[in-house]
């Protein structure tokens, strides 16, 4: 750190590699002071102006707003709350064209301004030293300040870093040409820039301040010099004029020699940038109470007859600017006449000259004059035919690459621009990655210096919107696959889950229905035992004729022992033989009589089961009528009916049971009784 | 005829020893699944719409493996088709003309929208969503949770009352692409 301090007060900087020198165009508006313009009929303010999240609204149509009035707030550190210009009303809340290169509409609050001007009430902080860390913080983060160099990032954020700072560099190099905004707050409020820096210095606490100016604003040096006179840890370092040394990454190359990595921040570096236009914010915002509702705006080309750089409320329509400061529009040869503000978007009219938002080499053109100036706009460019002949030749003049290599020459990220070309007209993402696409910092060097014309930077634009716009379908595909995956494992635990409830209901089905025909057992004993009336009926059949029959045949054995003892034999061999027939028939009797002792048993079984079964029932119809009963004291009649109902039907269930429990036992002393009987005989 | 035997032994003693070496190569890198299903997976798009006829991107791909055509997948198109031609090292076919997005709404990613008032509670897109993107219940009104609908559409033929349609995902400044036609090229000379 030590050399690099002693290097710095030698003068003697580091270099980037590449760079180019436009012609500057800035004496155009450097020379003048900053205009402070009449207040615009209506300003329109974009919901979000920076990158991360728009806040929450805070105002309603129809609300009258004090000049400073937060108009949305957010818990999200992300979100930076903006505030409103000057005092009005606020005439419309809906969608408009906002400061992006696509045109695409966003929320704006559209205020009518009421020309009083008049402040909300205001905490002018005498001494910020006293105020803690926190309590800064805090100011920055409703003061709703943003990076003002370009990208917008929430300051609050940056600066409530923890790890020990080295270097708190000051970015006023402002290299785009044409642009003498910052070159300005410089030199008019050089001592509320320091305030800034002495703030920011007493968040970060860094070793080394160093402010970066390029050599081509002497008199902002010397009022910064004149300024930090006095602190010793400022150093102004005056650089050689170069294009893009207000890179992020191309100043601290410069001034420390240190390469921030691919993919990583200053700030694990331990360095921190601001810009100076943020110094200045936050040093109102701070000190003043002053929230981020204005800025300085560079208002220059050869078609304003009065380029100047002007104070300009957050929320100008451009169309305000251009007239304030003569706007003449060459391709009708007349003073343009302004668009007048309306809150219809659709009505108002293309520019037909171009115009452009930002520097010549960064900025995109503008299709709308309601476009409003936001917290990143720092110049407007209106250039004329002579000036800049590609801006109004809509057809490009781009032919194949020669392969000439220059844009590899000057490109500050030592990147290939000729082989990011080629991949990005071919898409091939993976190639673009390979080559450090991301690394581009769009400076449009390349296409600076490239004699084939080719739009380099337009192309990497699109390829690098691509890979973002696949890794999100990527992401969202990953998702989509998560989720795909989810419910078949839950449409299958499903689907196990219910063949296991069909299980069980079938089970439970089979087991009612065995309790069922337990229960019911006394309609089938009465079959049973029908059956075992039949049999007895048979046996008792069967016996009278076998009883017959011996009868018959006795009879006869006694007429032939009467008359032929010879054929007693004979006799005795048929009476043996009816003997046999008898046993022989007896037998079958013998098993009817065991099946029906089953038969008995197993009804008694039965019976005795019912018996039990029927006990059950009884007590629960006996609670159940108790429940009736309880319930229809208080719900009245229709489930007394319900209840009466149920209860009926179950008094017919039992009379059934009975009356077929009778009949077993009918049927059992029938066939005790014609057992008893055949016993006898 | 020794040396024949000895060259036999010989050569069959060496076969043994690399036969168990491979044997044993093979149940300790033992690889779970058809890693080129894997792949082919993450080449497509996930919207589980079941267009090429497999119920789901990862049948798709397991079909693909074992030899389906690879010009099924509708909202993969040409570049889907292209990757994974590149990956099998087979030729690039034309989309399938079956398997072509006959969308009126033009090429751009869609998302299904329910027109609430008409919905029935019937919860048959519920079932229909591959993603389990659509919100609802029995007699209530079902919606779409556009983050996470695939926009394969496959809710619009159950619905009874035809309250689902197909909708362009709106441009906004987070999903913008640069057109370089529309932007003129500005230079300093």
């Amino acid at each position: 750190m030590e050399p690099i301090i002693e290097r710095i007060n030698q003068n003697k900087f580091w270099h980037f590699h590449g760079g180019i020198h436009p012609p500057e165009q800035k004496t155009l508006t450097s020379s003048k002071p900053i205009k402070q313009l009449p207040l615009p009929k209506q300003l329109i303010i974009p919901l979000q102006q920076h990158i991360g999240r728009q806040g929450d609204l805070l105002v309603n149509v129809g609300d009258k707003v004090l000049k400073g009035q937060a108009l949305t707030q957010s818990l999200n550190p992300m979100a930076v709350p903006i505030h409103a210009p000057t005092s009005g009303t606020v005439s419309a809340i809906k969608k408009s064209v906002i400061a992006h290169p696509s045109g695409l509409s966003e929320l704006c609050v559209f205020i009518d301004v009421d020309y009083k001007d008049t402040w909300q009430t205001r905490e002018i902080c005498q001494d910020f030293t006293q105020l803690s860390q926190q309590q800064i913080i805090n100011k920055i983060a409703s003061a709703g300040i943003a990076g003002m160099g370009g990208a917008g990032f929430p300051t609050h954020i940056k600066v409530s870093t923890k790890p020990e700072i080295n270097f708190l560099i000051i970015n006023a190099v402002e290299c785009e040409p044409y642009i003498t905004a910052d070159d300005l707050l410089m030199c008019e409020h050089s001592e509320a820039i320091v305030d800034g820096i002495k703030i920011l210095a007493q968040l970060l606490n860094p070793a080394f301040i160093l402010i970066g100016i390029e050599n081509n604003k002497p008199q902002a040096i010397k009022a910064l010099q004149h300024a930090t006179k006095g602190i010793e840890k400022i150093n102004v370092c005056v650089l050689p004029t170069k294009y893009p040394t207000g890179g992020e990454k191309q100043l601290i190359k410069i001034l420390t020699g240190k390469e921030v990595k691919s993919g990583s921040l200053p700030i694990h570096s331990g360095i921190v940038v601001q810009n100076v236009a943020t110094c200045f914010a936050i040093s109102d915002a701070v000190i003043n109470d002053i929230p981020l509702i204005r800025r300085v705006v560079t208002l220059a080309g050869q078609a304003l007859t009065k380029p100047q750089n002007v104070w300009a409320l957050l929320g100008t329509p451009v169309s305000h600017l251009l007239e304030q400061t003569g706007f003449v529009n060459e391709l009708n040869d007349t003073i343009a006449t302004p668009q007048v503000a309306t809150p219809s978007v659709t009505s108002s009219p293309v520019i037909n000259p171009p115009v452009i938002m930002g520097g010549p080499l960064m900025g995109f053109s503008i299709l709308n004059e309601l476009v409003p100036i936001v917290k990143t706009s720092n110049c407007i460019l209106a250039p004329s035919k002579t000036e800049m002949p590609s801006a109004f030749d809509n057809n490009s003049n781009e032919v194949e690459c020669i392969r000439c290599g220059q844009c590899a020459q000057v490109c500050p990220s030592q990147l290939l621009p000729q082989e990011l070309q080629w991949s990005a007209k071919a898409k091939d993402h993976q190639q673009l990655t390979k080559l450090n696409l991301f690394d581009c910092i769009d400076c449009g060097a390349c296409a600076y210096v490239c004699p084939s014309q080719i739009p380099l930077v337009q192309y990497y634009r699109v390829a690098k919107a691509e890979i973002r716009q696949q890794q999100q379908f990527d992401l969202k595909a990953e998702q989509a696959k998560a989720r795909f995956e989810a419910r078949k494992l839950r449409l299958e635990k499903e689907k196990i889950a219910r063949e296991e409830k069909h299980k069980k209901a079938a089970a439970a089905r089979k087991a009612v229905l065995n309790k069922k025909s337990a229960d019911g057992s006394s309609a089938s004993s009465a079959v049973a035992a029908a059956l075992a009336r039949v049999k007895a009926k048979k046996k008792a059949q069967q016996q009278a004729t076998s009883s017959s029959e011996n009868t018959v045949s006795e009879l006869p054995v006694t007429s032939n022992k009467a008359t032929e003892t010879n054929n007693e034999s004979q006799v005795a061999s048929s009476e043996k033989q009816a003997h046999k027939k008898s046993e022989q028939k007896a037998t079958p009797i013998k098993s009817t009589d065991d099946k029906k002792s089953k038969i008995a048993a197993v009804v008694a079984k039965a019976k005795a089961r019912a018996q039990k079964e029927r006990e059950q029932d009884q007590h629960l119809t006996v609670s159940t009528n108790e429940k009736v009963t309880t319930t229809t004291a208080d719900t009245g009649d229709k489930k007394s009916r319900i209840a009466a109902a149920i209860a009926k039907a179950k008094a017919k269930k039992e009379q059934e049971k009975q009356k077929a429990s009778l009949s077993v036992n009918d049927s059992e002393a029938l066939t005790s009784f014609k057992s008893s009987n055949k016993e006898s005989t | 005829m020794i040396n024949i035997l000895i060259a036999i032994l010989v050569f069959g003693f060496i076969a043994a020893i690399f036969g168990a070496l491979l044997g044993y190569a093979s149940v300790r890198f033992h690889v779970e699944g058809d890693p080129i299903v894997e792949q082919l997976d993450a080449l497509l798009p996930q919207t589980q719409c079941g267009q090429c006829g497999y119920p789901g991107c990862k049948p798709y791909a397991q079909a693909v493996a074992d030899g389906e055509a690879i010009n099924k997948c509708a909202p993969g198109g040409e570049d889907t088709i292209k990757k994974i031609a590149d990956l099998l090292g087979v030729d690039i076919e034309p989309i399938d003309e079956n398997h072509e997005q006959n969308s009126s709404l033009g090429n751009g990613p869609t998302v299904a929208f329910i027109i609430e008032e008409d919905c029935i509670g019937c919860t048959k897109c519920i079932q229909a969503c591959p993603v389990d993107a659509i919100l609802g219940a029995a007699k209530q009104m079902h919606t779409i949770i556009i983050d996470e609908c695939t926009g394969c559409d496959l809710c619009v033929a159950p619905c009874p009352v035809d309250c689902i349609e197909m909708r362009p995902i709106p441009e906004t400044i987070q999903n913008w692409q640069w057109d370089l036609n529309k932007i003129a090229v500005k230079q300093l000379d």
